[in-house]
């Protein structure tokens, strides 16, 4: 079949833009377009090129604006791009300013009826008569709506060359198991690409082409995958309590303990709660880490501030639970559909007195997953509460990667007595350092031995759990307490440092922030600022951070909050090379792109 | 079982416990304080239950009351949370855990103020643990502040007046469903006890709300969770009696003048009617007998309602049989089979 696409690669040798573009498909949300983007996805990921999706959706069910992004790269920069080349504009009520925040020689494809052709004559604009076409594709009113979705996906596969047995495929997976459902939907990607290949003259550069570089990964969001780390390192407890963007976090683990956790016999090996909230879901997470089950909660700001005090208390009385931080735009309700990494601080030192917790950062879904096993044998190691840190952009997106590795270490469970060892040792103190890194051995509730009982109190304590306002006594285990968090820094992943031979600047950036720097670093060579690159994939820091910063003469830090919070960490850690430090933040809400991180540097680096 | 050798011309339970084995710390609440009475009966049943003290853990909040545990059951593991939130560390236990026997002990601020919204909900699930809260009209331990179990028109320590109305905890666990709702008196212990012992051999969330008077903030003329005020207005329901699991019945009675409930355990309680001809397990009739013996401020006691058959919390969990704490690795972390069957799904 010769297509139209095809038809004018002969055409337009010159100026041909392959593989390297966005798409956004602007609509409202709960029409259903979700199915349309993630075929026209997973037909350019099948076709081998490297994809991402971003879904820049309104804290709303129905009605209002929405849009989908599609990130097109033969490079793999997969970050968001802030122009868009590609305009799906079904949405009248943003259509106008969607058109006109276009970039020269970008196309929109549109409703014939929104006539926006007028709008912009540096853009190119293909009209379509998307109601008449509906009608065709179905006589069902009902269905015109979601299947006018599926007749963009067509006319967008003809203007882009996309492959017919590629859309089917992506079709028949994005309806699982709803075998009618699939040819419904193809025939009317169908009748959008037969009206275009019959009425639209193809006048732009762009085109997919096949290529090999998508064989073997998978798409994946960072929640997901999180719940996928969870169910492999063996979580039993679940408390949680809904919030975007967390929620499908829990939502997914539940669908996998469900499936692959119920024993022979249909009993599950697993507990899972809807708390009241998220006071209550800590609160879970905590009496289960302390019964000896490997808990978890999941979360996002508001919630964090909840459960302040009791992280607290399980700092202090050192029990171990999971809490992921899938953050959004804060302070109070924020914008809880947009992304940020502003609760760094606070989820650090969260709760009242000397209080500091261990963070892990995955800077991928790959991490998202790896990372949530990670925190749980830190957990329990460490007999503390434990935070992963991600995002709405890393959590809510669809990411590539490389499928996930089957975990090779056997779950650490720590220093837990069982009542043979009591008898053994013929002695116990729930709080003494007998080991010397600060970490105690502990017992759980329901051993059989006269020794394991002890009192679990948030008030001061003694070595052996009992009560105490001696001046030495509390002092004694707060200095143990730091010593454990010191002992923490030899545990947490290691930076991934990228070296540029002879650079004189770096950039230290963590999480969602790291697909903008790997491409913006790319940019900066280009502009003759080639940089080194430290990927913070923890905190407490580790050693390699001093030596990072002595190596390098400027280092920006790049982060998306208003008030640098990572900059603030790295000062107190290193206060004698503060003055090496320089600050790129990013808050509007949407994840930060390259370019804005070039521009930045370039600026402040005077070039 | 790995337990110290106790001494032999003492006796024993039958599980060959002494009493003492069954004492905690020594108490540092104030002299005569409620909390005190009921700590000593809760030592006293479950050593004469014979129950195991390493099969128990003992929780509560913050407050003079949520003190307690620590003065009790030395054997058994403890958690004492943070202020109203002990329902939410017991649920969490339960599911960890679902063989140990949970008891809680919690005030009336502790679980009718900053703890209320826990306590419902622990309720609604009927999380299996006794809950008592060692109710004393005031906050105790932060020096004689009302708290919401206050009686409309009672008096503080400084003459100021209580103008609201009181939450009446045992009505609010009637509404909620709560299976096992009982009244008592830190001064009545031969109830007391046996309401107790049907908490420990019921399946589900038992309340027990037993007004215990603080001596030094709360018992003084004008309060209405005095010892006096307590004593002199006290209605029992019924007289309880209670007959665990592993005793012969003996005593037969008279048909209808004792109602016979038997708890999940085989325990029976037996129920026998004073003059009003109470029926526990009659909601309706709880809740309205409830309410006019507020409007006509009676201080009525006993077992408010029972029903033992409700689903408890574990039973809806569906789970295996060994706690989820003891799963080894295998049974919680899927093959290999299974991730390459996922990352398949996803490519
Ligand atoms: C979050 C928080 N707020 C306030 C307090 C202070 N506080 C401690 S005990 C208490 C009231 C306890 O009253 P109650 O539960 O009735 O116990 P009682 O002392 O009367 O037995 C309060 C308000 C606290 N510990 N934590
Ligand atoms: S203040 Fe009241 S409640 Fe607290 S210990 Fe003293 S008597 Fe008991
Ligand atoms: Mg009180």
């Amino acid at each position: 079949m010769k297509t139209l696409a095809a038809d004018s690669v002969q055409k337009t040798e010159q100026g041909r833009v392959v593989n390297d573009f966005s798409i956004q498909v602007a609509t409202v949300n709960g029409s259903g377009s979700q199915s349309s983007n993630n075929v026209l996805m997973r037909t350019i990921f099948q076709m081998g090129i490297p994809v991402s999706g971003k879904n820049l959706f309104p804290s709303n069910i129905a009605g209002l604006p929405t849009w989908f992004t599609i990130r097109v790269n033969k490079d793999g920069y997969i970050a968001r791009k802030r122009e868009t080349n590609i305009l799906v504009a079904m949405n009248p009520q943003t259509a106008f300013e969607d058109v006109k925040a276009l970039t020269p020689g970008a196309i929109c494809i549109s409703p014939v009826e929104l006539k926006l052709n007028d709008v912009r004559s540096d853009v190119k604009h293909y009209q379509v008569p998307f109601t008449e076409l509906a009608a065709k594709a179905t006589e069902t009113l009902k269905l015109r709506k979601l299947l006018t979705n599926m007749i963009y996906v067509g006319v967008v596969a003809e203007l882009l060359n996309l492959d017919d047995n590629e859309i089917e495929k992506a079709v028949t997976g994005q309806f699982p198991g709803k075998p009618k459902v699939v040819p419904l939907n193809v025939n009317a990607i169908k009748i959008g690409r037969e009206w275009t290949r019959e009425n639209l003259k193809k006048d732009d550069p762009y085109f997919i082409e096949r290529m090999n570089e998508t064989a073997g990964k998978i798409i994946i969001d960072g929640n997901e995958a999180a719940a996928l780390g969870s169910l492999f390192a063996g979580v039993t407890v679940v408390a949680w309590y809904p919030i975007t963007p967390s929620s499908s976090l829990c939502e997914n683990l539940i669908d996998y303990l469900y499936e692959y956790r119920v024993d022979a016999d249909g009993k599950n090996t697993f507990a899972v709660v809807q708390a009241e909230d998220e006071l209550a879901a800590v609160g879970m997470a905590l009496g289960a880490g302390w019964a000896g089950a490997r808990s978890m909660t999941s979360t996002s700001g508001p919630g964090i501030s909840l459960m302040a005090e009791f992280v607290g208390f399980g700092y202090f009385t050192e029990i171990p639970t999971v809490i992921f931080d899938v953050q959004r735009v804060g302070p109070s309700t924020g914008m809880p559909t947009r992304t940020s990494q502003a609760d760094l601080l606070s989820t650090y030192m969260l709760s009242h007195g000397d209080t500091k917790h261990i963070i892990l950062l995955p800077g991928s879904v790959a991490e998202c997953y790896s990372f949530a096993g990670e925190a749980f044998d830190l957990a329990e190691r460490f007999q503390t509460p434990v935070f992963v840190l991600t995002d709405l952009d890393l959590g809510m997106n669809n990411w590539m990667s490389d499928p996930f590795e089957y975990p090779t270490k056997a779950l650490d469970r720590g220093k837990v007595l069982n009542a043979e060892q009591l008898e053994k040792a013929g002695e116990f103190a729930r709080y003494k350092d007998v080991d010397g890194d600060g970490i105690c051995y502990r017992t759980l509730p329901g051993t059989d031995h006269v020794l394991a009982p002890y009192f679990v109190r948030g008030s001061g304590h003694t070595e052996k759990a009992t009560y105490t306002e001696k001046p030495e006594d509390y002092q004694n285990l707060m200095d143990r307490l730091e010593r454990k968090f010191q002992t923490s820094r030899k545990f947490v992943p290691k930076p991934e440092i990228h070296s540029e031979p002879n650079s004189k600047v770096g950039i230290i950036a963590f999480g969602s922030t790291h697909f903008a720097i790997y491409e913006s670093r790319d940019q900066l060579k280009a502009a003759n600022v080639p940089t080194s690159y430290y990927r913070l994939r923890a905190l407490p820091f580790t050693e390699e951070l001093r030596k990072f910063v002595e190596s390098q003469d400027r280092v920006y830090v790049v982060e998306q909050n208003r008030d640098a919070q990572l900059r603030d960490l790295i000062t107190l850690e290193l206060p004698d090379l503060a003055t090496k430090l320089h600050s790129v933040r990013h808050y509007t809400g949407l994840p930060i792109d390259a370019q804005f991180v070039t521009d930045e540097i370039l600026k402040q680096e005077k070039k | 079982m790995v337990q110290s050798p106790s001494n032999p011309a003492q006796s024993t339970n039958r599980i060959g416990l002494t009493l003492a084995d069954y004492k905690g710390a020594p108490s540092t609440l104030c002299d005569g304080c409620g909390h005190d009475a009921i700590t000593a009966q809760i030592i006293k049943a479950f050593y004469e239950l014979g129950i195991a003290p390493h099969q128990v853990a003992k929780l509560s909040g913050i407050g003079c009351s949520s003190k307690t545990p620590a003065y009790f059951l030395n054997r058994a593991h403890g958690f004492n949370s943070v202020h109203g939130r002990m329902p939410s560390v017991a649920t969490g236990a339960n599911m960890a855990n679902k063989d140990l026997l949970l008891i809680g002990v919690s005030g009336d601020g502790d679980t009718a103020s900053i703890g209320l919204g826990q306590f419902c909900h622990l309720v609604r699930r009927n999380l299996p643990m006794i809950y008592i809260i060692e109710n004393n009209g005031v906050y105790g331990l932060t020096k004689g502040q009302f708290s919401a179990t206050a009686d409309m028109g009672s008096k503080s320590k400084v003459g100021k007046l209580n103008e609201y109305t009181p939450i009446d905890l045992c009505g609010l666990a009637i509404e909620l469903g709560c299976g096992f709702v009982g009244r008592s008196f830190a001064g009545d212990p031969k109830q007391l006890m046996a309401l107790l012992k049907a908490a420990a051999s019921h399946k589900g969330t038992a309340v027990l709300d037993v007004v215990s008077p603080c001596v030094t903030f709360n018992n003084h003329e004008g309060s209405t969770k005095s010892y006096k005020y307590a004593k002199e207005m006290e209605t029992p329901l019924h007289e309880l009696g209670f007959i665990p699991f592993y005793e012969q019945i003996t005593v037969d009675y008279e048909p209808g003048s004792v109602q016979d409930v038997e708890l999940h355990d085989g325990s029976h309680l037996r129920l026998k009617k004073l003059d009003k001809g109470y029926d526990p397990r009659n909601r309706e009739l709880a809740i309205t007998t409830m309410l006019k013996a507020n409007e006509e401020k009676q201080f009525l006691t006993g077992l408010m309602f029972i029903d033992e058959k409700k689903p408890d919390f574990v039973s809806m969990s569906d789970l295996v049989d060994a706690p989820l704490a003891t799963l080894p690795q295998e049974r919680t972390r899927p093959g290999k089979e299974v991730l390459s069957k996922i990352m398949a799904e996803l490519m």
